[in-house]
């Protein structure tokens, strides 16, 4: 009789603890959907220097959110927010917008530059970039539908060096021209379906 | 010139009288609207949403989401709502019109399942769960307002309900924003300009010093002899001063001419002149009165304010008012801790009090908020300027997280990225409340 009622002791104990735990941690939805004001609901953007977060990989909106939050990687607003989250929040973070359905944009491209950049990604940036770019592979970002303007803004702050290149990137990118990666851009912006 | 504040009134004539009884009618007014009930409530749980703004139409919008057994009625005055934000680039004449600030409510409707109502919410019985509208009663299980905010006119001696036809505030977007630039339009070159900001709280803290922004701009691009006076109750710039003041410095010398610590007392709408303290009378050919503020008067009828007799307390997770049981209150009317008056809270706001309305509707535990602010502010028609921040609820209060947000850098790197991540900013939000 003694053991039973130490063991119910433990167990609401156990349960107690775990309650308050949850309690002060807001949740993967409740912290997402903060960021939906200026990325989109669900993280799907109309804004167009704006990148849309659904279907990102989770790595990549993890590190993502550590370099900005660290200032490795320049941002205007996005450092001073990403240092008012913990790790275990970014992680939640990153969690939700992956399992959200890729957002599809509808934009204006050249469609001689995208056909020509469509050649460019099977030959240069395949492997990593997969499925047109609709699929995010570790860090690697999902590139489809974004907005013409949010990529070639990113282009720059890479080619400035302003944004640290990944080195099986630079690899890809330096014999490239300018010309071949804005095709490259118009592409991916094409992407929607 | 300095007059007495006796002078003063007696310069305004009649006016005086007419202020008294305005201000009669300034309070909420009470009206039984139209009895029958619309919609009556079938079995499904019912929220009803007063208020198809920034922050309404997100909690509206949320809620379905996260619970489509729910009914969520959407309660509005309006068949489309203009957006505050951007409306100061109006007035400063960078944007055309106001159609690119304009949302309608069909595809949010549609898209989530809400039932739309136009109509004047006229009073609200908490007791009976019911709200009175120009077109009827609704009934509801929980009530969320979001009604935005009406002004303290009984603070200033002289102002009347025809003070804003001559002094407009443009403080809610529509056609108070275009009178104010058709005014600046119309104001010759050489002309001064007079801006009063209240004292804080009010809506969107650094809305004022925008607006003084985009005017100077107006000015300097059309009638360069022309100049503006802000005259501002507050100890000094309520937000972003440091960056205001560069940003001044840099592009409007010898336009703005600031005075701080400087309260509005009383005006004589017909002199376009306005009182400082009852001393020292300021004029001007066209005067952007922003009088002081408090929450929406359908708040105030509904016994929703606090003591301060001006804003709405709630509790910091759900929302709900502390004063009337199964009523939330978002937005600007709400005392939100640490979240400013501004429309990207609203947003934020709403979304936290979504959660837990649906949390509390089906018996699960309340979850503790998360919040963010984005908040930009124009200099030129290419420089902007932004502060942000992350809240959490701690104690029963919401706090900004320690160690985060802030505002841009003061080596003015970042304006021209903020001026192009403004306009995204818009786009998503606008697009958030209108699909
Ligand atoms: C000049 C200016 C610039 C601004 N710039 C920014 C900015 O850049 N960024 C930012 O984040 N914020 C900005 N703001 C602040 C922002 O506009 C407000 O904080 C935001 O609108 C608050 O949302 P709300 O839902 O509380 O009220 P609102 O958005 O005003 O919505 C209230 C709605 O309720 C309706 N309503 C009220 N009473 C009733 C009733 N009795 N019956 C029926 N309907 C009713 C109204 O018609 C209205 O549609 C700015 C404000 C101003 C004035």
């Amino acid at each position: 009789m003694k053991q039973r009622w130490s063991g119910w002791a433990l167990l609401t104990g156990a349960l107690t603890i775990s309650a308050t735990a949850l309690a002060a941690d807001p949740g993967a939805a409740m912290l997402a959907n903060a960021c939906a004001g200026c990325h989109g609901t669900h993280g799907g953007s109309a804004g167009l220097t704006m990148p849309s977060l659904a279907a990102q990989s989770k790595t990549a909106i993890v590190e993502a959110m550590k370099k900005f939050r660290s200032g490795e990687r320049p941002s205007s607003i996005m450092g001073r927010l990403a240092k008012g989250y913990t790790d275990q929040q970014i992680d939640q973070l990153g969690e939700f917008f992956s399992k959200q359905k890729l957002h599809f944009t509808h934009q204006q491209v050249d469609a001689a530059k995208a056909k020509k950049g469509a050649e460019l990604q099977e030959a240069n940036c395949s492997r990593c970039h997969l499925d047109d770019g609709k699929d995010g592979k570790d860090d690697t970002p999902v590139m489809a539908s974004q907005w013409l303007p949010y990529l070639q803004m990113q282009m720059e702050l890479y080619q400035s060096g302003k944004r640290k290149m990944p080195e099986k990137m630079a690899e890809k990118v330096k014999p490239l021209s300018k010309e071949d990666l804005d095709a490259l851009l118009h592409f991916y912006a094409s992407v929607n379906k | 010139m300095t007059l007495d504040r006796r002078n003063f009134i007696k310069l305004m004539g009649g006016a005086s009288s007419l202020a008294l009884a305005g201000c009669a009618t300034q309070g909420p007014a009470v009206s039984a609207g139209s009895a029958a009930e619309i919609m009556p409530k079938g079995s499904a749980r019912r929220v009803v949403v007063v208020g198809g703004g920034y922050g309404g139409t997100i909690a509206a919008k949320y809620i379905r989401m996260m619970d489509p057994s729910i009914e969520v009625v959407l309660v509005e005055r309006n068949d489309h709502f203009v957006s505050c934000p951007f409306s100061n680039l109006y007035i400063g004449g960078i944007l055309p019109d106001l159609s690119s600030l304009t949302i309608k409510y069909d595809k949010l409707v549609a898209n989530h399942g809400i039932k739309f109502v136009q109509a004047e919410v006229t009073a609200i019985d908490p007791a009976a769960h019911t709200v009175v509208t120009s077109k009827g009663t609704l009934k509801y299980d929980r009530l969320v307002i979001s009604p935005g905010i009406d002004f303290r006119t009984e603070e200033i001696e002289g102002y009347n309900a025809q003070t804003p036809e001559i002094m407009p505030h443009a403080w809610k977007a529509g056609p108070q924003t275009v009178l104010l630039r058709k005014q600046l339009e119309a104001m010759k070159d050489g002309g001064t300009v007079v801006l009063t900001v209240p004292l804080a709280p009010f809506r969107c803290p650094p809305g004022p010093y925008e607006r003084t922004s985009m005017i100077a701009h107006y000015l300097k691009q059309h009638k360069p002899k022309s100049k503006i006076i802000v005259v501002d109750a507050n100890p000094d710039i309520a937000s972003k001063g440091p960056l205001f003041r560069k940003g001044w410095d840099m592009h409007y010398k010898g336009i703005i001419d600031y005075r701080k610590a400087a309260k509005v007392t009383a005006i004589n709408a017909a002199g376009k002149a306005v009182l400082i303290e009852g001393i020292d009378e300021v004029k001007g050919d066209v005067v952007n009165l922003i009088p002081p503020q408090r929450a929406a008067n359908i708040a105030v009828q509904a016994g929703l304010v606090g003591d301060d007799k001006k804003w709405c307390p709630i509790n910091a997770d759900t929302f709900e008012s502390t004063k009337q049981k199964d009523i939330h209150v978002i937005g600007d009317a709400s005392i939100a801790g640490a979240m400013p008056k501004s429309g990207y809270s609203a947003n934020s706001e709403a979304k936290v009090c979504a959660t837990n309305i649906v949390n509390l509707m089906n018996g699960r535990p309340v979850t503790p908020l998360s919040g963010i602010n984005t908040c930009y502010s124009y200099i030129t028609e290419g420089e902007a300027i932004s502060v942000a921040a992350v809240y959490a609820s701690k104690d029963g209060q919401i706090i900004a997280v320690p160690n985060s947000g802030g505002v841009s850098p003061a080596d003015w790197s970042m304006v021209k990225t903020e001026a192009t991540y403004a306009k995204s900013w818009l786009r998503n939000i606008l697009t958030e409340m209108s699909t």
